[in-house]
């Protein structure tokens, strides 16, 4: 079945104007990128800085609105939900961030942390609130009695989780990951990609995963997309296409990793 | 005479639970030329061994032991005699090239700085040699460039800025902390390359920091894998890559994803977590999280071990493995 389905997406930025009297320059920052990504299966995303990932992880997640194209989750066109709508949504769809020191609130503890999206997208009450969190952290291999410490008595490795469970909390069907390992050490960066693996075989999640690490994506994902200014430039599974390139851009970034 | 000579370095710290060593029996020396790689995880000790190189601890550090440049002890230089020697005589590349540019002045400018301070040319002189050093690392369109601000390159060509500036005046050793981690991996391949042809053409001692593997093994000649502020591993990297032996090593190889593993393997894991600086046991630092560890492992910091020509572990318990290995084989 299929989840997320991504057609002709564009998005076009608009540049500070240079002169006056002239038309402001537009970047395109994403082109005509199609695919359709089925319910439990990984996409990974690769590309340089600048090739669009982003753009597309905040388009798929309806924090902007697209130039062109849809993104349809289980069939609706999330950019043409009315808000209601959208916030039910919204439920649906989580996201993990590269670095965990910055995308969690120090002044907030775990448990106002993690059980935030059950109180805003489905007015969860308190005790519902402090028994999902607990659940969620136990999938994530933290204790119940973390829930009342702040981020600053965690490892990287530690925050990273908690970010992951903040982003289960809700049952989403879709996580989309921006680079949720790169900010890690090597053993942690194990860890926390075992148990990303570990939390889709028990509940099924679908990953949109955005990576620059081609060994990685190799791991967790079963098929992956190249971007290359905005436009897809091949598109297949990881295990063959990393064997055999089609494109001159994937057989550059595939020389470039280091250590081969 | 080595070019750098290390020995015995301990580095303490001043932290609110009271004193804390960030380095300990750290020694290691290298010839003029010689390239070497220092590896580990956060805290680990790698970054503050290049700092105590630089002579940037932070305030309150004690320093005991010896760090010898041509055969000038460093750990005792006052502060001016630093000032003589950085970006003289030990040229230095940080991680981040935004932070380590001045976002006021220009890129001909910073280069041009170290040559007035410590070459004494004048300003016409200096620039000169600034577009000489743009076009050895390769920056298109030097002279343009020269007059440029560092908002107005790519981080690629910011970090080719940097190396000029640490070049500029032809140091005899090159320290270099992670000076590819912010940048994509086609860049840095190509800044990495640049580095070794500078260290080659040039003959300086080169020191790479990494936390990746991958990055060290084509471009070092001799590996150091440090833990809990201490070497615990060391030797020639094809050595160190096809012969690892310290259990933090074969850790740290183990959890690292390679291309060509198949969708949905697990990787092996270290359990636990690196031990905290003011926390660090007056043993082997990697024994709580070892699966060989014995008594004996916690009583003092383990001595290096010879396990081949200059190829050394810190490690009690490598008989295990070479048992292990031997069975493997039978």
């Amino acid at each position: 079945m299929t989840l997320l389905a991504v057609e002709h997406l564009g998005k076009r930025y608009r540049l500070p104007r240079r002169n006056l009297f002239a038309a402001a320059p537009e970047v395109q920052a994403l082109a005509d990128v199609n695919f359709a990504l089925q319910a439990g299966r990984s996409l990974g995303i690769v590309g340089e800085s600048g090739s669009g990932k982003s753009t597309l992880a905040r388009l798929v997640m309806a924090l902007e609105v697209p130039s062109s194209g849809h993104v349809r989750l289980d069939g609706d066109d999330l950019h043409a939900l009315d808000a209601a709508a959208l916030r039910r949504a919204r439920a649906r769809l989580q996201m993990v961030f590269q670095d965990p020191y910055g995308s969690l609130d120090p002044r907030r503890t775990v448990l106002q942390t993690v059980a935030e999206p059950l109180a805003v997208l489905h007015g969860a009450g308190r005790a519902e609130q402090r028994e999902r969190a607990a659940e969620v952290l136990d999938a994530v291999g933290l204790r119940p009695g973390d829930l009342g410490k702040y981020p600053h008595e965690f490892s990287g490795g530690q925050r990273q989780r908690i970010a992951i469970a903040r982003a289960l909390v809700t049952r989403p069907e879709l996580i989309v990951a921006d680079e949720p390992v790169s900010a890690l050490d090597v053993s942690v960066q194990a860890q926390v990609l075992n148990l990303m693996q570990d939390l889709q075989e028990r509940y099924g999640v679908t990953y949109l995963f955005i990576s620059h690490d081609l060994a990685v994506v190799e791991l967790v994902c079963d098929e992956v997309i190249v971007l290359q200014h905005g436009r897809v430039v091949e598109h297949g599974r990881p295990h063959e296409m990393f064997r055999r390139p089609q494109h001159a851009y994937t057989q550059r970034l595939l020389a470039a990793v280091p250590g081969r | 005479m080595p070019l750098l000579e290390v020995q015995d370095l301990r580095v303490t710290l001043q932290t609110a639970r009271g004193p804390a060593d960030a380095l300990r029996e750290v020694s290691f020396s290298m010839e003029r030329g010689e390239t070497i790689g220092l590896i580990g995880e956060s805290g680990c000790g790698k970054s503050m061994t290049a700092l105590a190189l630089m002579g940037l601890l932070p305030e309150g550090a004690r320093v005991t032991g010896s760090m010898r440049l041509d055969g000038t002890e460093l750990t005792t230089l006052a502060e001016s005699d630093w000032c003589a020697l950085r970006g003289h005589r030990i040229g230095m590349v940080f991680q981040e090239p935004m932070t380590a540019l001045n976002p006021l002045h220009t890129v001909g400018r910073q280069i041009a700085e170290p040559l007035r301070l410590h070459k004494g040319l004048d300003a016409r002189a200096a620039r000169a040699e600034a577009l000489r050093l743009l076009e050895r690392v390769h920056l298109p369109q030097a002279r343009a460039r020269l007059d440029a601000h560092p908002h107005q390159l790519s981080g690629g060509q910011r970090q080719r800025v940097v190396i000029a500036i640490a070049l500029a005046c032809a140091p005899d050793l090159l320290v270099a902390d992670e000076p590819t981690t912010a940048l994509d991996v086609t860049i840095q391949r190509e800044v990495l390359d640049l580095i070794g042809e500078l260290v080659r053409d040039s003959g300086m001692g080169l020191v790479l920091i990494s936390h990746n593997l991958g990055v060290m093994a084509d471009r070092v000649q001799r590996l150091f894998v440090m833990y809990g502020g201490t070497v615990s591993e060391y030797g020639p990297t094809a050595e160190v890559f096809a012969h690892h032996a310290h259990p933090y090593s074969l850790g740290l190889f183990a959890a690292r994803p390679r291309l060509g593993l198949a969708r949905g393997t697990r990787l092996a894991t270290i359990p636990g977590r690196v031990p905290d600086l003011a926390d660090l046991p007056v043993g082997c630092p990697f024994a709580d999280r070892c699966a060989r560890v014995v008594p004996a492992c916690r009583v003092a910091l383990p001595a290096p071990v010879a396990l081949g020509p200059g190829h050394m572990a810190r490690c009690l318990r490598l008989d295990v493995q070479t048992h292990a290995r031997a069975e493997a084989a039978a």
